[in-house]
């Protein structure tokens, strides 16, 4: 059984991306990041309710694995899901009206930020039970296999879900029906304010399909290429029918759990250091700059980025609320 | 150009907070996520971070400060090579409206005649076509055949549903038919096989995820609820999730208390679910063929001591039951009495006694628990104006709780008698071959509640 670590990170130059694809790379990235800085303010303002958890930190994970799959292939998250639509292709514009409640989000307002879906992307949510969605990925997967159209799935899940039963009980099944399915571990360190340590006997997650044969493999989930490279293995892997594989993405987030997290129970030094030395996007502009892509390249994708974003929020914000009847609408489909 | 950092709100609930200390004071360049000030809550010290680069122009809100309210201005940041008197004329940060922009005006909502949401059935027609005497469980197997042979998204899935041919022997020959394609045993592993099927579902397939006993899907409800049930509202319409649930439900025989509940009222409580429990053998067929027609998640309820009972039951493989219809299973004029699954049985011997007794009872099957014909029930009580709830399952919140409640709301002015319920006793299911009969309705206690109501 093939369960290999990664150690050293990905050179940028071996792999075949363009300049071209790494500044879409840059961009994307850059997108979730200025989306989620600008949620998190309009949090602020009491313009978005409820439970809002940031993606500031993780960006290159979705970033580099959507880039290694293939057009039909589905995607399965948890709530900490913003990032996931907006790499999956979906408009920010829906997703912020559906952050802030409002009748052009992708759920008519019904579902918030935990509760996000795109049929036309291949977004399956956006589910706000822990673990939840890995049977439901596996699933996904499942019927991949049982039409045999050559697609797989992406289930994420994080460090906090890992040690739920069901997720156990999905290796089992993904193993023995040999399911295309790429369980894609975000480790970030903390599930809510419970460091791993305190959480995970053992806290090398891309072992914890070895009890059902299942390969895993661990992925710097801070650069963008190396998740690349490994998703594009991982995909190639499910998607040959040898069934699933496990990618442990090693990565951070930058903010609290969700926004009313004071995040105590880091040091400020840690998070500090994640900034400055590991920074997804800035390892991105610096690899480019060196690359010999320009500044006025780099700046015309930020205004981009930026525009989008203020577009979005404005967007948000003039969006009226669902219409009442909406209230009694979407419980059923009509038989 | 200046922009104002207004005091956030930094928790669901929160309103109003303490400046408790600035950690950059007035001149000082700011980068996005610097740590601006600390923020004590009602719950806890929060720290402000900049979200664009800059110089800290003006501090607005000395610390120390209580009684903050949110999105008041606090501070002023002003862009990099700005003068710092740039805080003079800032441009007002896009403050939280005090009101939605947009107002809708605000229809009431749909009339609800009752607090239950009702809706339109399809019509049922009668059957006058060839039937053949067959027991439920065959009639089980036939509606998963032709649904089957009809449809190639249907797949059967669960414990020994294949090669054992089902664990009550619901799925006699499915495999051989069908293949492991579409007929799969599953490990034991209930959370885990009916998430599967969600997703299966999520993605347009049609699963029928079999239940060895409705006992073991309490290990997954929540994905029955939760992600089948209440997706597609929270989807805004966008998924469906086209699922059956069904196996044996309520007791058995002597297998005590951990096998042994009915799950009824669980599953009827929850918007997002359709929830079946038939008889006859007819309505085993034509309603699990509703089910897996169905673009939405059915909980099918069956009952282990019905499996075995014959009816006729119709040949034609394009009969169906339109969920959401009670049956009128005896006409009667003195009593209505309601009951579903296994207690049917009970209800019609009961009305057989009472009929000696000169009193006549109007025997409704309920059949569907969720969308619940009301409009059936209150009729017959219109008529009666007496009404008996049987079911096997325990008293508190249960199908004759809801049934009260109903000819409260429905027909108050109509009831001659309060209503009566008839349930199983308020205990875990005993094992012991009297107890267990004791805390189980019995057609006399069906019989008594009766005269109780008839005054007879």
């Amino acid at each position: 059984m093939a369960v290999k670590r990664k150690s050293d990170s990905v050179k940028f130059a071996d792999l075949g991306v363009s300049q071209q694809e790494l500044l879409r790379y840059y961009g994307d990235m850059l997108l979730i990041r200025r989306f989620e800085e600008r949620a998190g303010q309009m949090y602020g303002m009491g313009l978005i309710g409820g439970f809002c958890h940031l993606y500031i930190g993780q960006e290159a994970v979705v970033v580099g694995m959507q880039a290694a799959l293939k057009e039909g292939d589905t995607i399965v998250t948890s709530y900490r899901d913003h990032g996931h639509m907006l790499a999956a292709g979906m408009d920010p514009k829906g997703v912020m009206a559906e952050l802030t409640g409002r009748r052009s989000g992708y759920s008519h307002g019904k579902g918030g930020s935990m509760h996000m879906f795109s049929r036309e992307k291949n977004f399956f949510g956006g589910h706000g039970i822990v673990g939840a969605q890995v049977p439901i990925g596996t699933g996904l997967a499942f019927a991949h296999h049982y039409r045999g159209n050559g697609l797989i799935c992406v289930t994420y899940l994080g460090d906090g879900a890992i040690n739920q039963g069901q997720v156990y009980e999905s290796f089992n099944m993904a193993a023995l029906w040999k399911l295309p399915v790429v369980y894609a571990i975000e480790n970030n360190r903390y599930g809510m304010g419970t460091s791993i340590d305190r959480a995970s006997a053992r806290t090398d997650l891309f072992h914890r399909g070895m009890a059902y044969g299942i390969p895993g493999e661990q992925v710097d989930g801070m650069n963008v290429l190396a998740i690349y490279e490994a998703g594009l293995a991982a995909a190639e892997h499910a998607r040959s029918g040898q069934g699933p594989i496990i990618l442990e993405m090693m990565t951070y987030r930058y903010r609290g759990h969700s926004m009313s997290d004071p995040a105590k129970y880091r040091t400020r030094d840690e998070v500090n250091r994640m900034r400055t030395e590991h920074d997804p996007i800035e390892q991105v502009r610096h690899r480019l700059l060196e690359d010999g892509a320009n500044e006025a390249q780099l700046k015309q994708i930020e205004g981009e980025v930026r525009d989008r974003v203020a577009e979005a929020a404005q967007f948000a914000q003039d969006s009226p609320e669902p219409d009442p009847a909406e209230l009694w609408t979407d419980v059923l489909a009509e038989a | 150009m200046a922009t104002e950092v207004l005091m956030p709100a930094l928790s669901p609930t929160m309103t109003e907070g303490k400046i408790a200390r600035w950690l950059k004071s007035e001149g000082e360049s700011v980068r996005a996520g610097d740590v601006l000030a600390e923020i004590e809550t009602d719950k806890a010290t929060m720290e402000v971070e900049a979200i664009d680069e800059g110089v800290l122009a003006k501090i607005v809100i000395p610390e120390g400060t209580e009684h903050v309210a949110v999105n008041t201005p606090i501070a002023v940041i002003a862009e990099n090579g700005e003068e710092a008197g740039a805080a003079e004329n800032i441009a007002p940060a896009s403050r939280a409206p005090q009101e939605t922009p947009v107002k809708a005006p605000r229809p009431s909502p749909p009339p609800a005649t009752s607090t239950i949401t009702q809706r339109a059935v399809p019509p049922e027609t009668e059957y006058t076509g060839k039937t053949r005497t067959m027991t439920v469980r065959e009639a089980l197997r036939d509606a998963m055949v032709e649904e089957m042979r009809r449809d190639d998204t249907v797949f059967l899935i669960g414990e020994e549903v294949a090669e054992y041919q089902g664990a009550y022997k619901i799925s006699q020959g499915l495999l051989e038919e069908f293949g492991a394609r579409r007929v799969i045993d599953t490990p034991i592993t209930e959370q885990g096989f009916t998430g599967l099927g969600v997703g299966a579902g999520f993605a347009g397939l049609r699963p029928i995820v079999e239940f060895m006993t409705f006992n073991f899907a309490m290990q997954a409800i929540d994905q029955i609820i939760n992600s089948a049930g209440k997706t597609r509202y929270m989807s805004g319409g966008q998924m469906s999730c086209p699922i059956v649930f069904r196996g044996p439900n309520g007791i058995a025989a002597r297998v005590a208390a951990q096998h042994s509940q009915c799950y009824a009222s669980w599953y009827a409580h929850c918007p997002g679910l359709k929830v079946v429990a038939p008889y006859t053998g007819a309505d085993h067929k034509g309603l699990l063929k509703s089910a897996i027609r169905d673009p939405n998640p059915v909980v099918f309820l069956e009952h282990e001591l019905v499996y075995g009972e014959s009816f006729a039951v119709p040949d034609d493989p394009e009969f169906i039951v339109p969920i959401g219809r009670a049956r009128i299973a005896r006409p009667g004029e003195h009593v209505t009495i309601t009951a579903f699954s296994r207690m049917v049985k009970l209800a019609m011997q009961a009305a057989e006694e009472l009929q000696k007794a000169g009193i006549s009872a109007e025997i409704i099957d309920l059949r569907t628990l969720r969308p619940f014909d009301v409009e059936t029930v209150v009729a017959s009580v219109k008529k009666t104006n007496r009404i008996v709830a049987v079911e096997e399952g325990w008293p508190f919140a249960g199908i004759g709780s809801e049934l009260a409640a109903i000819m409260m709301e429905e027909c108050f002015d109509w009831l001659d008698a309060p209503v009566k319920r008839v349930a199983g006793k308020d205990v875990p299911l005993p094992y012991a071959a009297n107890l267990e009969r004791l805390a189980v309705p019995q057609v006399e206690d069906i019989v008594a509640a009766a005269r109780e109501v008839a005054y007879r």
